[in-house]
């Protein structure tokens, strides 16, 4: 099963929901938690151990100049403008480069190699019994978030039971990540923002097809209008974690909830069972 | 002119309620951005009139015209992206996964395969009691968001015309959409929070935000909520040479604000407000504004 944690908006407590939800299962089963907000990913704060990096590249054309008889077909084709083909040599700016390949079918002169290009990292570890944390992390300056993101999710494809912790937003970073899942966790906060931002996240999982259920976090007691969205769109509500300094506290250490507090594990348990119940 | 962005690493650490009360509270002629594209929320504070809306029509997508495909699937070999996907007995190319190069258009034999605009989102310019406001809306699942930015900011810039300030509401993260905020800004805001998180947040978009040269100032909000954390990012401040400009109380009049749709500088003085005037003064005398 992959369930894919999602929000919308930023600082909803995806991570905080991912953390607890592995933490819990891994008491008892084999779970993978994979940390697809590959440009600030954070989940490896809540798992300290030592890690192994697999590196992540693309590849990028690199130009054969005894070959290239600068014909212009490559910086043409490109679409991303990775490719500029001056008087005397071609540019590269590998930076803009989607890997599509291409240019080096363009190439008439066979002129045009890929070579991999590294972009970013993915850290796996075991940082306790049967859980297994997989990170993508993307260099600094870099774009090709959705590489990454691949990356990680293809170095845990083998395990039964996958969590995926999305980047904020609705572009393609976060198709990338819930592409494939059977079942979405949504998480939102009571806020007008947080429901702005809840609509866009539900409307990018129902394009989708994917199954979702809503988190409400740092709840005042004041969700009505959340709770009457997700009765009129069928989104089953899976959980509602309080706003206390107690709770915010724990997280702002790094701490788990579900191991630190009482009474926690057993509502990330009933969250997952929530969660395997929306996948009918 | 002044550019400034109100950028964070980590989602949710309060950049819109920042950029708001800026807005609110500058005193300067500005125009507004909202280059959070995917999740554009200033518009929610400011009861915006739109003036001009403009469909985003982002990159080029494929389309396979079933009358004239011939079925070969050599198109299905060559895309990189797992973009042409066999259905009803067919190959057609699922939008959500087309980055749009064109190599499949390349390789067909039959011109089957074309491309062609994918309305993406719809950028806005608007009116605002606190200057002209520069924003989008990415349809959710669409890509290109960075491209939609740079449209936001290009826009924002002639709303600016003859203003002394420009300040834009950024993207989490560090990606396109960021980069695309960040390059041509005079100055960014980091809005962080006390939490291991943002701190670790904080370091990479830093290391970024160094590459195109704009000032970094740092907010430190809800800052009374754990208070070692605090000083661990005040010492990173420190060591980093960046000015931390204000550090704002954990105030339930912030939610309230939000709640009733103003900026929280708008309404009863509270905690919140008085440290954002603050945050204020210090940023604007920093930047050179009145």
């Amino acid at each position: 099963m992959k369930i894919a944690i999602a929000s919308g908006k930023g600082g909803t407590g995806k991570s905080t929901v991912a953390a607890n939800l592995g933490f819990t299962l891994a008491l008892s089963r084999e779970v993978a938690l994979v940390d697809c907000d590959v440009e600030e990913p954070n989940l490896h704060l809540f798992f300290p151990a030592p890690a192994t990096d697999v590196p992540v590249t693309t590849p990028v054309p690199e130009i054969d100049p005894d070959r290239c008889t600068l014909c212009g077909e490559c910086g043409k084709f490109c679409r991303f403008g990775a490719l500029s083909v001056l008087k005397d040599r071609v540019l590269v700016f590998p930076h803009l480069c989607h890997s599509c390949g291409g240019c080096t079918l363009v190439c008439p002169q066979g002129a045009i190699e890929e070579i991999p290009r590294t972009i970013g990292r993915v850290a796996c570890s075991s940082p306790i019994p049967r859980l297994t944390l997989v990170s993508g992390v993307l260099n600094e300056g870099e774009v090709q978030a959705p590489a990454v993101i691949r990356a990680a999710k293809a170095l845990s494809k083998a395990h039964p039971l996958t969590i995926y912790d999305a980047s904020p937003g609705t572009a393609c970073p976060v198709i990338e990540t819930i592409d494939g899942s059977d079942a979405c966790i949504l998480v939102t906060e009571s806020t007008p923002f947080g429901l702005h931002d809840l609509r866009l996240a539900a409307e990018v999982a129902e394009k989708m097809g994917i199954p979702a259920g809503v988190v409400i976090n740092r709840s005042d007691g004041r969700d009505e209008e959340t709770l009457a969205f997700c009765r009129e769109r069928g989104l089953p509500v899976l959980m509602t974690i309080p706003f206390s300094r107690e709770i915010a506290a724990v997280q702002n250490r790094g701490g788990l909830i579900c191991r630190d507090l009482p009474g926690w594990e057993e509502r990330f348990l009933a969250l997952f069972d929530g969660i395997a119940g929306v996948i009918a | 002119m002044i550019r400034l962005a109100v950028v964070s690493g980590k989602g949710g650490t309060g950049k819109t309620m920042v950029a708001a009360a800026l807005a609110d509270i500058s005193g300067v002629p500005q125009a507004l951005a909202d280059c959070d594209v995917d999740a554009a929320n200033l518009e929610l504070l400011f009861e915006p009139r739109r003036i001009t809306t403009e469909d985003y029509l982002g990159l080029e997508a494929a389309r396979i015209d079933t009358a004239v495909c011939r079925d070969c699937g050599i198109c299905a070999d060559h895309c990189r992206f797992g973009a042409i996907v066999r259905r009803n007995d067919a190959w057609e190319v699922d939008p959500l996964h087309c980055e749009g190069c064109a190599v499949c258009t390349y390789v067909c034999p039959t011109g089957a395969a074309r491309m062609e605009p994918r309305p993406s989102g719809e950028i806005y310019t608007s009116a605002t009691d606190r200057g002209s406001l520069a924003h989008a809306r990415l349809f959710p699942g669409s890509g290109n968001s960075g491209l939609l930015v740079t449209e936001v900011r290009k826009r924002a810039e002639s709303l600016a015309e003859g203003a002394d300030l420009l300040l834009a509401d950024g993207p989490p993260g560090i990606g396109c959409p960021l980069i695309a905020t960040v390059g041509g800004m005079d100055a960014v805001l980091i809005v962080t929070e006390p939490g291991v998180s943002a701190l670790h947040d904080i370091e990479r978009l830093v290391t970024v935000c160094r590459r195109f040269g704009v000032r970094i100032f740092a907010a430190i909000n809800r800052f009374d909520l754990a208070e070692d954390i605090r000083a661990r990012i005040e010492d990173y401040c420190r060591r980093e040479e960046i000015v931390v400009a204000g550090e704002i109380p954990f105030d339930p009049m912030v939610i309230d604000a939000v709640r009733n749709g103003r900026p929280v500088t708008r309404g009863a003085a509270s905690p919140a407000a008085d440290a954002l005037r603050a945050l204020r003064d210090t940023l604007f005398a920093e930047l050179g504004l009145s």
